[in-house]
């Protein structure tokens, strides 16, 4: 019954787009709360002068919540959104599976070849487009100039682990509560691991060999975890075990940290109007050791549409509206172009009136220095920066976040941890059958 | 209440029950205290009390975000749903559990509380599923079902206390007297136990305003309830704490107005209770 | 006592209660148990079988599960004792002839009001944040340091935090009957020469036994399937230290995406609970009658 109705609809959209208009479309976007997709919500006036045909119903949730609740939806079929947002975690996997609809047939002026070729290949599997970009973010260092300037130091654009450690020294002052550098802590696939991942890899260290043999027993790692704890030790605010990127981004705004490096998007809160460090805030790339590859990661909350949906093309019609040019053009003449999605399309940040917004150049060198197809020194099996696009991964992730968490509590050391780490990854890949 | 107080000790338990009271509900206050501050007097250290720049703005923004009224009316429909079925289901076996027990009422009762056993993430996938292929899934009668359901033990246990404690003289009183069991329980039994009815009836019209696992899995956008609207607030960007303590405060707001107007009618149902 | 006709009645009338949560009980227990012994996740979809007890091997041989236990228990007899020790002091006290008593009641029930998730993000942020957290600003302005709650006591913080919001539950239930003590029976005892203590003792707290025993056992119930407060302060850490048997599952479930790990892990605590159950009714359950 549902069904027929729901392919009757189809339907209809197919006729209404061969120009015969029909009976209204109303489709189900999932989205995160984020700024960016909070301010789309606002921008619908536009959409639907475009579209009167089709009405959009949001379900906005916090992201643990909307992953819980989409994921359960497309891996059981489900049929209750039209247009999902998904990260590149999630793209690549659900690509293989058929679980996506694919994009390559989006209008020409959608401009495919416009996409930032990071970004674009985080989202491509097989040579399909299973999702197109909303924005895009990697890391980056974010110091208070006022203090690096106080200790008589200069960040270099380009640091090596060797300057941070320097200017953490520089700018500790545990009496005045201002901590020299402010790192995540808290235990998860998505906090922890992904800031102590993409570091990692500018130690050149990576999660496993090319046959899935987990690499937590290499120097390497031992070298990332020893440079972390030291440094969140010595200079790191206390209870950072249970700092993600929310809790450090509220310390840095009210001036308890030196430096923080964490999500290109933190940006625009520390130099926005809840900030009262706002004036005194620069910004370097993420830093590295030498070995060619730096600490940053790559990241872009994108619109798919599941193959369960029943209103793919009305779903289409969405997407093309809310991530094409026109739609940033948009942004740009209601709220002003620092309020514009970043890190999706080139043409973005050669418009001269983008470049003039301060962290502008350094999102986008920081996006282009991060390969999620080559994302360490040596080779590897997997596709991602800050993650492995497994799976297992968001399990293994988050267990390992834990062991490292409690190393940072002070509750096991570094090669405890490191050889639990080897020991409990091992199992897994053996028991899901990548280890034979 | 025929036991005389001297004035002295009178304002003395005020004093104490005011302070432990204050103390209780101060997270609470704290928490509508911030929903008027701006976000960064909200994380502000040393904290502030009160601030100079008291505002509005979270609210507004709060309303302006999302469809409060809808979620609103989600929330009133399946926790107020839910109870008066789970009451229409419980008060006739827990009448019968109370007065009429069998040699295994006390593992009947036993038995109702385990169904609440398993821990909700187990089963999610399972009676996600059973909800898709029913065509439950995010309809307000679907959670209606599913939380009286969850409710019901609860809701027998209340009761059966609360039975328990009216002696059964009573009703073999007006059985004598030749009232058939529709009257016995309409008009003795259920006037007698008002009081603990009442409290059963806000308690679970809490818990199930509360429910913030089942409730969000289960819908998307017709059924969602105040706990969605919840979790679009506490963002994962950005300073919220003043903007999810207003939404909070929005959620919290009508249960705390119904218990307010309800106080009377309660505390008069709680003090009836003093059955001899 | 009854008659044959009321006990059929009274039969029928238990009879709709007990079917209904039979099918809520019997389809999803069925379903999980079918899941427990399959190799199911959600994200692997091309991976299926039977495993037989691997899922259940998976937990027993797990470094946190005996840990997860220990925390499980923990917070169900932590939770229980605070909430019943203030409960009853707070119904006596709030049971007393005093100015505004309504608004007081509400204020006492207050913190039931608040969502669970709320309720931990507050106390996370607001009170025992080690920067910005009222405990922190009032441990400063004593001339100490800071207590990181959550990483040097996570599971005392986390069983704070949920003390919190069943206390208002307990105080209700324990209110109530409180109420239906006669006055009469009070002013015996104290006309006997009994003290306050006496009273306390050998009058109210007999009377209240019933009551204790409910608030127990449906708080049992419900603190043995406690994750949110958990996920929403600790992530269950650090490392594993405020890991409990359901965060267990709900990182098995929600994080891993492995239904059949969930599954094993839900048929586990079905057990622990039964256990504990069996022991609460051994213990106390003869209060439910008389």
């Amino acid at each position: 019954m549902t069904l027929t109705l729901r392919a009757l609809l189809g339907g209809s959209v197919a006729l209404a787009l061969a120009g015969a208009a029909l009976a209204e479309t109303t489709i189900t976007v999932a989205t995160v709360n984020n700024g960016d997709m909070i301010r789309m919500q606002g921008l619908m006036d536009d959409f639907y002068a475009k579209n009167p045909d089709i009405k959009v119903e949001w379900v906005t949730l916090e992201e643990n919540v909307l992953r819980q609740n989409v994921t359960t939806d497309i891996a059981t079929g489900g049929g209750q959104y039209d247009v999902m947002t998904i990260g590149t975690y999630e793209v690549p996997i659900w690509g293989k599976q058929n679980w996506l609809v694919s994009l390559n047939d989006l209008p020409a002026d959608y401009d495919v070849d416009d996409l930032l070729p990071a970004i674009r290949g985080g989202l491509t599997v097989d040579g399909n487009l299973f999702a197109a970009p909303f924005y895009g973010e990697s890391s980056m260092v974010m110091y208070r100039k006022d203090l690096m300037d106080a200790a008589g130091l200069t960040m270099p654009d380009a640091p090596t682990w060797a300057d941070i450690e320097k200017a953490a020294a520089a700018m500790t002052d545990k009496a005045k509560e201002q901590y020299g550098i402010c790192l995540r802590g808290k235990a998860g696939w998505g906090e922890n691991m992904a800031f102590l991942t993409a570091m990692s890899n500018s130690f050149g260290a990576r999660w496993f060999d090319e046959a899935w043999v987990p690499q937590f027993d290499q120097p390497e790692w031992k070298a990332t975890l020893d440079t972390y704890l030291h440094l969140m030790n010595e200079y790191g605010p206390p209870g950072a075990s249970n700092n993600g990127f929310n809790e450090n981004l509220t310390l840095f705004q009210q001036g308890h940290c030196g430096m923080w490096i964490d999500a290109t998007v933190a940006a625009s809160f520390v130099t926005g109007k809840d900030s009262t460090v706002a004036d005194h805030v620069a910004f370097a790339l993420a830093p590295d050791n030498g070995l060619g590859k730096r600490g940053n990661w790559l990241w872009a909350w994108s619109l798919a549409i599941p193959a369960s949906s029943q209103k793919q093309e009305a779903a289409k019609t969405f997407i093309d509206w809310a991530t094409d040019k026109d739609y940033l053009a948009l942004v740009a003449s209601r709220e002003g172009w620092a309020n514009v999605p970043p890190g999706t399309r080139t043409s973005l940040y050669e418009n001269p009136e983008y470049q003039k917004v301060p962290f502008a150049k350094m999102t986008l060198d920081s996006i282009n220095s991060a390969d999620p197809n080559a994302p360490t020194v040596k080779p590897v099996p997997y596709v991602g920066v800050q993650f492995v696009a497994i799976p297992e991964f968001q399990g293994l992730g988050t267990t390992v976040g834990e062991i490292f968490s409690a190393a940072l509590a002070g509750q096991k050391s570094a090669d405890d941890a490191l050889a639990e780490a080897q020991s409990i990854v091992t199992d897994e890949m053996t028991a899901a059958g990548y280890i034979q | 209440m025929a036991r005389a107080h001297s004035p002295r000790r009178m304002l003395i338990t005020t004093i104490a029950a005011w302070g432990v009271a204050l103390l209780i509900f101060f997270p609470v206050l704290w928490m509508i205290l911030t929903s008027f501050k701006t976000e960064a007097s909200a994380v502000a250290s040393p904290p502030q009390l009160f601030t100079a720049d008291w505002t509005t703005e979270n609210y507004a923004e709060v309303w302006a975000r999302s469809d409060y009224p809808r979620f609103f009316w989600n929330s009133v429909v399946i926790s107020v749903g839910s109870t008066l079925l789970g009451l229409a289901l419980a008060i006739p076996a827990a009448w019968s559990m109370a007065f009429v027990p069998g040699r295994r009422t006390k593992d009947l009762l036993m038995w109702m509380l385990s169904t609440k056993m398993m821990p909700a993430v187990a089963v999610m996938v399972p009676l996600y599923l059973v909800f898709q292929k029913t065509g439950l899934f995010d309809t307000r009668i679907g959670l209606v079902l599913a939380l009286m359901l969850m409710n019901l033990p609860i809701i027998v246990w209340m009761l059966y206390t609360y039975f328990k404690e009216i002696p059964g003289e009573i009703l073999e009183a007006a059985r004598m007297d030749g009232a058939s069991l529709w009257n016995e329980i309409v008009h003795v039994l259920t006037p007698m136990a008002v009081p603990g009815i009442a409290s059963t009836l806000l308690l679970n019209v809490i818990l199930a305003w509360n429910e913030a696992f089942w409730t969000i899995t289960l819908t998307t956008v017709r059924a969602a309830p105040l706990s969605a609207f919840i979790a679009s607030f506490s963002a994962p960007q950005g300073l919220f704490y003043a903007k999810l303590s207003a939404a909070s405060a929005m959620a919290i707001a009508p249960i705390l107005i119904l218990g307010w107007f309800s106080q009377k009618q309660l505390v008069r149902g709680l003090t009836f209770g003093a059955v001899k | 006592m009854a008659t044959q006709s009321s006990r059929l009645a009274a039969r029928l009338m238990v009879a709709p209660s007990v079917f209904v949560l039979f099918v809520w009980m019997a389809v999803p227990l069925a379903m999980t148990l079918y899941y427990s012994f399959r190799l199911y996740r959600l994200l692997s979809p091309d991976r299926s079988g039977w495993v037989g007890f691997t899922n259940y091997l998976w937990f027993f041989r797990s470094p946190d599960f005996w840990q997860a236990i220990a925390n499980t228990l923990a917070l169900v007899g932590g939770v229980l004792a605070l909430t019943i020790v203030f409960g009853i002091l707070i119904a006596l006290l709030i049971d007393q002839p005093v100015k505004g008593q309504g608004v007081l009641r509400i204020l006492v029930i207050a913190p039931f009001f608040v969502m669970p998730p709320v309720a931990a993000s507050i106390w996370e942020n607001l009170f025992m944040h080690p920067q910005n957290g009222l405990f922190a600003a009032l441990a400063r302005g004593l001339g100490a340091e800071p207590i990181l709650f959550l990483e040097s006591y996570p599971m005392m913080s986390v069983i704070g935090i949920v003390a919190w919001e069943w206390l208002p539950f307990a105080t209700l239930i324990l209110l109530t009957a409180l109420q239906s003590l006669s006055p009469e029976q009070l002013e015996a005892a104290e006309m006997d020469g009994a003290g306050a203590f006496g009273r306390f003792r050998y009058i109210i707290l007999p009377h209240l036994t019933r009551a204790i025993t409910v608030v127990i056992l449906i708080q049992t119930i419900f603190l043995l399937g406690i994750f949110g407060e958990i996920f929403t302060t600790t992530q269950g850490g650090p490392g594993s230290a405020s890991t409990t048997l359901p965060y267990m599952i709900f990182k098995q479930a929600i994080v891993a995406k492995d239904i059949g790990r969930a599954a094993a892990g839900g048929i586990i605590a079905v057990i622990l609970a039964n256990i504990i159950a069996y022991f609460l009714m051994r213990g106390i359950g003869r209060h439910l009658d008389s």
